[in-house]
């Protein structure tokens, strides 16, 4: 039986445009785009020019310091464009799809009788090493450094995160392969969801646990922090379940095939749901044609309201995004004396506010879940922290955050080290940023300082 | 819509006080009145797209509102000790109006400093106004005797708001508590105002409100000071008009004191408001009243042969600015120990020391101004050791794992 690990600490945020599970029709832009910005810590060599024609699985770019470790193209058409910024650096390549998708053939080893070294190379040459990251510091892994377990939590726990069972039970034999294929190379541990009946619990070639609480316990961090915590010298690598399904499809079929589930989600959505796309897609198709409510200015969040990036309209999918999120603006509305009002229909942890009401289980019994109204609005200024042991309730992990933020603030190595910063990921404290009474901008403080550790330290 | 034309109003006035703009030099001030008025329209650029409702400024408001029930029965008690004092018997409004009357001019007095000076570093520094003097402005009136001159209090805000706060960063940044600085100051700069028998009720009238000649029994010593003056072990506690009092007195609160601090049941009210919406901390304000409790119970049976040693351990709670303190001073978060054990501690500590230093040090009536500022040197202390633990388990993982 497998192990439980339960905590109370976290918090589901009660936001409205859960996916229902249908698979909509949709035709996608023809443009994709590749933005190296969104993989942590590369520094992009192009291998293409402007006009050229690749397949899907052709190399686009590889990391300076690891020749080998190709970024692919998901999509077979020509280059249209190499967009770059200040002093040349590349902000995006554009990618235009001849909509007949021919794929690069690759040769793959027997998994069985292939070595670690030969997997790592085989992952690196077709663009999968894209998804794999490494703790400390959330980068692309280092390929040099054996890392002493891989971690993939099979199920999101994020706002309006999109249910893993649903979208990969069809894909089970290739989310099995790419188990094998890892299990080849480190120790596999998998977290899945206590209580639920799960395709995931029957998966071999990896030690599996099971996990209870609210979120951030869905997210990898917080799971490595409860079985094996990064210590100083040490490694281990995460992947996301759903591209854990790319290497699987590469051993099974010999192609590099990036097409997922992508959730549409959010209050600004009229029916969310799940649609067909491919990593990099415009989302333009996601929005057109009366799929989102009002005329307000809306806000398009590839992935999820908390750790997404945000987009324009125009604007492509994340590589790792499995959800695609739209709320308002909120940037017209101006409340008169917000901290004197009731503001019954504002979220909040805070007592000060009636939420705890709202949220009360005789409450939602009787009327059922309350509807807040949401907005990317701060909804206060940026102060210094004023407020003790708001972060802890939100941050299960055994840490003390406040602390740890402080020496991020102060550029302190020693203290991050000392504190658990090789542990942590700006993902893990969003909650953290969301209740800040001080609104400060924690995600960004955590990826300067882990940007930082890394150039100094290693 | 009334809130359109307000709206409309403040954004024909804002191009003036952006840069570049006439008023450019009043720009923190112009945007602290904004944001009063309405809440900030900023979206989030980066990192979450969605926020917690709550800020900084519904907090402090939170802790203000807090505040009124102690400030209504000060103003009330005022009114009633003066009256009281001079042999007339008025009614309840008379009472009240008298009091509101005395009390009104060191609130203003206390808000218009600090806010001036807040307002003027701002502009400085060049940020937003930050609301952390919206409490301290409240707090400082009711930890002072009514009969303090203005002047006085409007020194010693200055003093406190420049040096306990800004000189260290402003809200957020203080090692001490703001207010207590404040009532610190007056301590050491006036003593001669600040205890003894004659500042606590206001004899005299009140803008001609109120006249009268003291009656001859008055004597106008807090509970506190009678005790630290007794010259025997075993003294009964009077009023000022020579009438006994017990511990519903104290915890009621019609007896001399600042005028916040006397009505235990009033500051009670304000903590079940700050201990329910979350505001302060229930660990931190129960750990106060446990070690206070505690060290007078000590006290009782095992100390010294005087009479504050034998002033029962439950009276000390409510008497003299013990509740208050727990409640509204040593809660206060960022001078306050920041880690959970720490707060156990801390409050702890305040409440043992707040007790010795009202025992053994004749000097000082009331411990707990002293107590709180000591440990809030503390604070830092404790949290590192705390800190320190969770540290020292993660090196030693490094450690068993290498071997």
């Amino acid at each position: 039986m497998a192990n439980l690990i339960k905590t109370k600490r976290g918090l589901n945020i009660p936001i409205n445009g859960r996916p229902i599970e249908i698979i909509g029709n949709l035709t996608l832009h023809k443009e994709f785009a590749l933005v190296p910005d969104n993989f942590q810590g590369v520094t992009p060599k192009m291998l293409v020019k402007e006009g050229e024609a690749v397949k899907a699985g052709s190399p686009v770019f590889y990391e300076k310091q690891f020749p080998g470790m190709n970024f692919v193209s998901p999509v077979s058409g020509t280059i249209k464009a190499i967009n770059r910024g200040e002093r040349r650096k590349i902000m995006n390549i554009i990618i235009e799809s001849d909509e007949k998708m021919t794929y690069e053939k690759f040769e793959t080893p027997d998994v069985n009788t292939a070595s670690a070294d030969e997997l790592i190379q085989i992952l690196q040459k077709t663009g999968m090493w894209a998804f794999i990251t490494q703790r400390p510091y959330d980068v692309i892994a280092n390929p040099t450094k054996t890392p002493k377990a891989i971690f993939i939590s099979t199920f999101d726990s994020a706002p309006l995160a999109p249910n893993n069972d649903f979208v990969i039970s069809s894909q089970i034999a290739d989310f099995q392969t790419g188990i094998n294929v890892l299990a080849k190379i480190a120790t596999v541990h998998l977290g899945i969801k206590y209580g639920k009946k799960t395709p995931f619990s029957t998966i071999k070639n990896a030690t599996i646990t099971e996990y209870d609480g609210p979120h951030p316990i869905g997210n990898v961090g917080i799971q490595i922090n409860h079985i094996s915590p990064v210590n100083k010298g040490e490694v281990v690598w995460t992947i996301n379940p759903q591209d854990v399904l790319f290497i699987g499809r590469l051993f099974n079929k010999g192609i590099v095939d990036l097409s997922r589930l992508i959730a549409l989600t959010g209050p600004s959505v009229r029916s969310p749901q799940y649609y067909n796309a491919i990593i990099g897609a415009c989302i333009e198709p996601f929005i057109h044609g009366n799929k989102i409510t009002g005329n307000k200015t809306h806000r398009f969040i590839s992935g999820n309201v908390l750790t997404g990036c945000r987009i324009s309209g125009k604007g492509y999918l994340t590589p790792y995004a499995t959800q695609l999120t739209i709320l308002e603006e909120g940037h017209h509305t101006h409340e008169l004396v917000g901290w004197g009002m009731p503001r019954f229909r504002k979220y909040s942890t805070s007592r000060t506010y009636f939420t705890f009401l709202f949220e009360s289980k005789f409450l939602r019994k009787l009327f059922g879940n309350f509807k807040y109204k949401w907005d990317t609005r701060l909804l206060g200024g940026r102060r210094a922290i004023i407020m003790s042991g708001e972060y802890e309730k939100v941050l299960p992990m055994d840490i003390y955050p406040e602390f740890l933020f402080k020496a991020m603030i102060a550029s302190d190595l020693d203290k991050m080290e000392a504190l658990g910063a090789y542990e942590i990921a700006p993902e893990d404290v969003a909650l953290c940023e969301f209740v800040c009474t001080s609104k400060l901008p924690l995600q960004q403080i955590v990826r300067n300082s882990l940007d930082y550790m890394k150039k100094e330290l290693e | 819509m009334r809130n359109n034309k307000l709206r409309k109003f403040v954004d024909k006035l804002k191009p003036h006080f952006m840069p570049g703009g006439k008023l450019e030099k009043l720009h923190s001030v112009f945007d602290g009145f904004e944001t009063f008025l309405f809440v900030p329209n900023t979206t989030s650029k980066n990192g979450v797209h969605i926020h917690d409702a709550i800020d900084s400024k519904r907090t402090m408001i939170t802790v203000v509102v807090a505040l009124v029930p102690a400030l209504l029965f000060g103003m009330f008690n005022v009114g009633y000790q003066h009256y009281l004092a001079i042999g007339q018997t008025v009614g309840f409004w008379d009472t009240f109006v008298f009091g509101l009357l005395a009390v009104l001019p060191i609130v203003v007095v206390s808000y218009a400093v600090g806010l001036g000076i807040e307002f003027v570093i701002a502009q400085i520094k060049g940020h937003e106004i930050q609301e952390g003097f919206l409490v301290s402005g409240m707090l400082i009136p009711l930890i002072v005797p009514v009969d303090t001159p203005l002047w006085m209090i409007a020194v010693a805000t200055a003093f406190s708001v420049l040096f306990a706060k800004e000189v260290f960063g402003g809200t957020g940044m203080n090692i001490f508590n703001v207010a207590l600085v404040a009532r610190a100051f007056l301590f050491f700069a006036y003593p001669t105002f600040m205890s003894g028998d004659t500042v606590w009720v206001r004899t005299g009238t009140t803008f001609g409100l109120g006249g009268g000649s003291i009656i001859d029994s008055y004597s106008g010593a807090t509970a506190l000071g009678e005790l630290a003056t007794a010259t025997s072990s075993n003294v009964q506690l009077t009023n000022i008009i020579g009438n006994p009092l017990g511990f519903l007195d104290g915890f009621l609160g019609l007896i001399p004191g600042s005028i916040g601090e006397t009505s235990t049941l009033a500051i009670l009210i304000g903590a079940a408001i700050i201990l329910f919406t979350g505001v302060a901390s229930w660990k931190i304000m129960l750990s106060v009243f446990a070690g206070g409790a505690l060290m007078a119970f000590v006290f009782n049976n095992f100390g010294p042969d005087n009479a504050v040693a034998h002033f029962p351990w439950y009276n000390h709670l409510v008497y003299g600015g013990f509740a208050f303190g727990a409640v509204f001073m040593a809660t206060d978060p960022v001078t306050a120990a920041r880690t959970e054990t720490g707060k156990w501690i801390y409050g702890f500590l305040i409440g043992a020391f707040a007790i010795v230093i009202r025992v053994l040090n004749p000097g000082y009536p009331e411990g707990m101004m002293l107590s709180i500022l000591f440990m809030n040197i503390f604070a830092a202390l404790i949290d590192y050791y705390v800190v320190e633990g969770n540290i020292k388990k993660r090196m030693k993982r490094v450690g068993t794992q290498k071997q």
